[in-house]
């Protein structure tokens, strides 16, 4: 079974997940993003899960667990493009996952990724 | 009612029905059925022919009691036909179904004055009065039928209707909230509204209570839930408009809405909106302070 992409992008690496994965994977993938970022001197992680019709509790609590895995190692991890059929179950779940970082577009997370969180408008009110 | 009539009581019936159709339409499309059908004689006189002859052709079957009958199906667009058109005028449908039994009259009083062995008119009436009640139960079903479409395509209407999410500015969506909600309604929006959110790849979404009197705890539980689900995708919720009683409510029940950002009123929620986008609004007339 191939692994998940992980493509280095200046100092992101961005992971697209394209398939279901099976609970194996979901651990060797944080074992790499974790390695690879240290490796990398990469200070973002950006995992795409938009094309994920389900995402289960072990993957979601995965991503948590990465999210928090990598911001020890000085990167901010942003996950992309939640379809809204995942975010609702995720929340019937109770699965919340606070402190996790999210964003609707590449685009966007790649923002929040180089301005700290906030949008590159920064116009004061 | 179950007994089959005797073929000969069949075909005397049926006999009759052919040789006397026209009387009988005559005293029959002067009743209040086609009356309050509102239909002119001509055409009532057409559809009562029409009525006849299908009733003929099931009597002639044996099937004067099978609401399904061969006879019956080719007057049942007519039936259908006059069933919503009452429903439209909103007369009861029983009142309809029994307005039927007016065809009786003129078909059992032309019946008695037939020329028939003495031991078959009891059976000819029973027949007679029998398919009768089975057109009733056919106009019955017809108009119910009926109802149950409009019911149906109206509540699809209000589904739509109640939940309109709109594009406030680039990436700002509100969903104003009108009306009671219960649980399916709540549900409908939080669906809508996370699929505006992707399609619109709006950043922020605001869940506007404004016109809503009372929040329950489903309802509350589920504003917060939507509110966390646009966050996993990516998008921030503001909650505005909370009623100073539903907020006393909520803070009875124990919910906790921490989580999600709260404005006073759907102006501040908009520019609390903006703000997040790094935009702002400035007075440029001569008022401007």
């Amino acid at each position: 079974m191939p692994g998940v992409p992980i493509v280095k992008l200046h100092d992101v690496l961005l992971v697209t997940i394209q398939d279901e994965l099976l609970d194996y994977s979901v651990d060797e993938l944080q074992q790499q993003i974790t390695e690879q970022v240290v490796e990398q001197q990469a200070r973002g992680v950006l995992i795409d899960i938009s094309v994920l019709d389900v995402v289960d509790s072990f993957l979601a609590r995965t991503l948590h667990d990465i999210a928090a895995a990598t911001s020890l190692l000085a990167a901010k991890t942003v996950v992309v493009g939640m379809r809204p059929a995942v975010a609702i179950t995720l929340v019937e779940l109770g699965l919340v996952l606070a402190g996790l970082q999210t964003a609707l577009s590449v685009e966007e997370a790649l923002d929040i990724l180089h301005e700290g969180g906030r949008p590159r408008r920064t116009a004061r009110r | 009612m179950t007994t089959t009539p005797e073929p000969e009581t069949r075909s005397i019936v049926s006999d009759f029905l052919d040789r006397r159709r026209e009387s009988i339409v005559a005293e029959w499309s002067g009743a209040p059925f086609f009356r309050t059908a509102g239909m002119d004689p001509e055409q009532a006189a057409l559809d009562g022919a029409e009525v006849l002859a299908g009733l003929r052709r099931a009597v002639d079957k044996g099937e004067a009691n099978n609401p399904a009958a061969e006879g019956f199906a080719s007057i049942r667009s007519l039936l259908e036909a006059l069933a919503v058109q009452q429903v439209h005028d909103s007369t009861l449908v029983a009142q309809t179904a029994a307005q039927m039994s007016g065809l009786k009259e003129p078909l059992l009083r032309l019946w008695a004055e037939e020329d028939v062995p003495r031991e078959l008119v009891a059976p000819g009436a029973v027949l007679l009065s029998g398919a009768v009640d089975t057109l009733g139960l056919i106009l019955l079903d017809a108009a119910l039928t009926a109802t149950r479409d409009t019911i149906a395509s109206q509540r699809e209407q209000l589904a739509e209707l109640s939940t309109p999410v709109i594009k406030l500015w680039d990436g700002v969506l509100a969903i104003p909230l009108i009306g009671t909600l219960d649980s399916m309604r709540s549900q409908t929006a939080t669906e809508s509204l996370l699929q505006a959110i992707l399609d619109q790849q709006a950043k922020v979404a605001i869940l506007d209570i404004t016109g809503v009197p009372t929040v329950d705890t489903m309802v509350a539980q589920h504003l917060l839930k939507t509110a966390l689900a646009a966050r996993l995708m990516g998008a921030e919720c503001v909650i505005s408009g909370i009623r100073p009683q539903i907020a006393n409510t909520m803070v009875q029940l124990g919910i906790d809405l921490e989580e999600v950002a709260t404005r006073a009123k759907l102006s501040d929620a908009f520019a609390y909106a903006l703000n997040r986008l790094g935009l702002s609004v400035t007075s440029t007339g001569p008022g401007a302070v």
